[in-house]
């Protein structure tokens, strides 16, 4: 597997009453092409912090973040954020929201575009809609859809399923593994929810509380469609919430 | 069916007033303050004489030249202001020293620089509609999500895509809110601007019926004309929030 994201003593810290605080602190990591990499970690613990380092919204202090052998420019297409809000643009119907990514084209093309990704996430019939009137699960899988249509090569997901209750949760994870199985993008997930990761990704970095650092990685080696409620799942579970500080008393059945 | 109820409460009580109006003048005998009958035979005299609408029109007129101006003037300059930190830092001290002053103040600079015809009160009503409206237009540039802004980044549109797309779509709801507060601004501005040497519009009936013995009816029929309409006004406004580009803002 070639390597597409390479981190090195990658290290943020911001401005704060106290001085300086650091964020993140000598992290290095490296993602393979088409490899869905989750980082799991305590709420606040500055998760958001490295994934927007990687997305090239803001630059380290030190280190370096290399994308395909070259370092990480501004943010562009080539990495689209899903953050855990939204970014759906209210103002906008679907399908204008989702040809906002392909401005160079001419309007029937961005049209054509839009809709057959309208389809694949399941919201053909709704390319007129306005963000208000659908729901939790719907907006997300327009913001997805909006991702990817620009064919970017990396998807940088922030909590994006944690606005979600857990039933649509799981019914838009199985949507996504779906259409990777279609697309095959590289997936960074950042999440606090270790049943989800343990569900989407390859390879999973346990991080550490603020400044973060990776405490341990684990492999999920399941393969696709997955049981997350066999042993070996459970097992993962709890040596990964382990990491977390989490004991639980429990044991595998 | 509530509806019903809470404007069946509204007509009792304008009902109430008006009766005790009509109690109070009554057993006053008063000889100068009308009845509301009073009033609403004199109103009638001005529909049949063709004067009201004469009034009501060179009013509107000059609402709608001096809102319009205000409204070109406002918009450009309160998003220029809004976006562009520089702008902002350097025009927002005196735009904010201009604000507080009383239309009523600008009176004198506006006849000696404008004279008595239609040009001062448009001035004037330029003039103290136009800063609420630069003020809501800033503020809705300012208060724009972060998350939509670094989305439009994200996919590396063009600065005139980002400002065609994102961020006119994003400030209109607030740009509404200001000419919802400037058109009220200025129909209260161009009463007071008419009862300076004019020959025309509602303000100058009210002051020429006192002037021109003592036609309080007439008075109090300008009153509650001006008020009616104000209303009116205010619902336009309140229309356009359902329009498709700002509908978003209001859904829920």
């Amino acid at each position: 597997m070639p390597t597409k994201i390479e981190i090195r003593d990658l290290s943020k810290s911001f401005p704060s009453e106290k001085g300086r605080l650091p964020v993140i602190d000598n992290v290095s990591l490296t993602v393979g092409e088409g490899e869905f990499v989750a980082l799991v970690g305590p709420s606040g613990c500055g998760k958001s912090t490295l994934l927007n380092l990687m997305a090239g919204f803001i630059r380290p202090d030190a280190g370096s973040v290399t994308i395909d052998g070259k370092v990480r420019a501004k943010a562009n297409s080539k990495g689209i954020l899903i953050s855990q809000q939204g970014s759906v643009f209210p103002w906008l119907t679907v399908r204008e929201n989702l040809s906002f990514g392909l401005h160079a084209l001419d309007k029937s093309e961005q049209t054509r575009i839009a809709d057959q990704y309208a389809g694949l996430v399941g919201l053909q019939g709704f390319e007129h809609s306005y963000p208000h009137e659908l729901s939790g699960g719907m907006l997300k899988r327009a913001e997805l859809a909006r991702a990817l249509v620009v064919k970017p090569d990396v998807l940088y997901m922030d909590e994006p399923f944690s606005a979600l209750d857990a039933l649509m949760s799981l019914r838009v994870r199985n949507e996504l593994l779906r259409i990777l199985r279609i697309e095959r993008h590289t997936v960074i997930l950042v999440t606090h929810d270790v049943e989800e990761a343990i569900h989407l990704a390859d390879r999973i970095h346990v991080l550490s509380e603020r400044p973060t650092r990776i405490r341990a990685t684990f492999n999920v080696p399941f393969q696709h469609p997955r049981k997350l409620s066999s042993p070996e799942a459970q097992q993962l579970r709890i040596a990964i919430l382990r990491q977390l500080g989490v004991e639980l008393d429990e044991q595998p059945s | 069916m509530h509806r019903l109820q809470d404007s069946w409460s509204a007509v009792l009580v304008i009902a109430v007033l008006i009766a005790l109006w009509w109690v109070a003048v009554a057993a006053t005998h008063s000889m100068i303050f009308p009845t509301p009958l009073a009033v609403l035979t004199g109103a009638w005299e001005l529909v049949e004489d063709g004067s009201l609408w004469r009034h009501i029109g060179a009013s509107l007129m000059r609402v709608a030249v001096g809102f319009g101006l205000a409204v070109c003037v406002a918009v450009p300059l309160g998003l220029w202001m809004g976006w562009v930190r520089g702008a902002f830092s350097t025009l927002n001290p005196i735009v904010q020293i201009l604000r507080p002053i009383s239309p009523i103040a600008w009176i004198p600079i506006a006849i000696l620089w404008f004279g008595v015809g239609d040009a001062s009160p448009i001035y004037l009503i330029f003039i103290s509609s136009v800063f609420p409206m630069i003020v809501q237009t800033i503020v809705g540039v300012h208060t724009i999500e972060k998350r939509y802004l670094r989305a439009a980044e994200n996919f590396s549109v063009s600065r005139r895509t980002l400002f065609m797309r994102v961020v006119i779509p994003a400030v209109l709801p607030q740009i509404l809110v200001g000419m919802r507060i400037g058109l009220g601004v200025a129909w209260l501005v161009v009463v007071a601007a008419e009862m300076i040497a004019l020959r025309s519009g509602l303000g100058y009936m009210i002051i020429d019926s006192r002037n021109a013995g003592n036609r309080y009816d007439l008075v109090i029929a300008g009153m509650i004309i001006i008020g009616l309409i104000g209303l009116a006004l205010d619902g336009i406004m309140r229309m356009l929030e359902g329009v498709r580009w700002v509908r978003w803002r209001y859904a829920h």
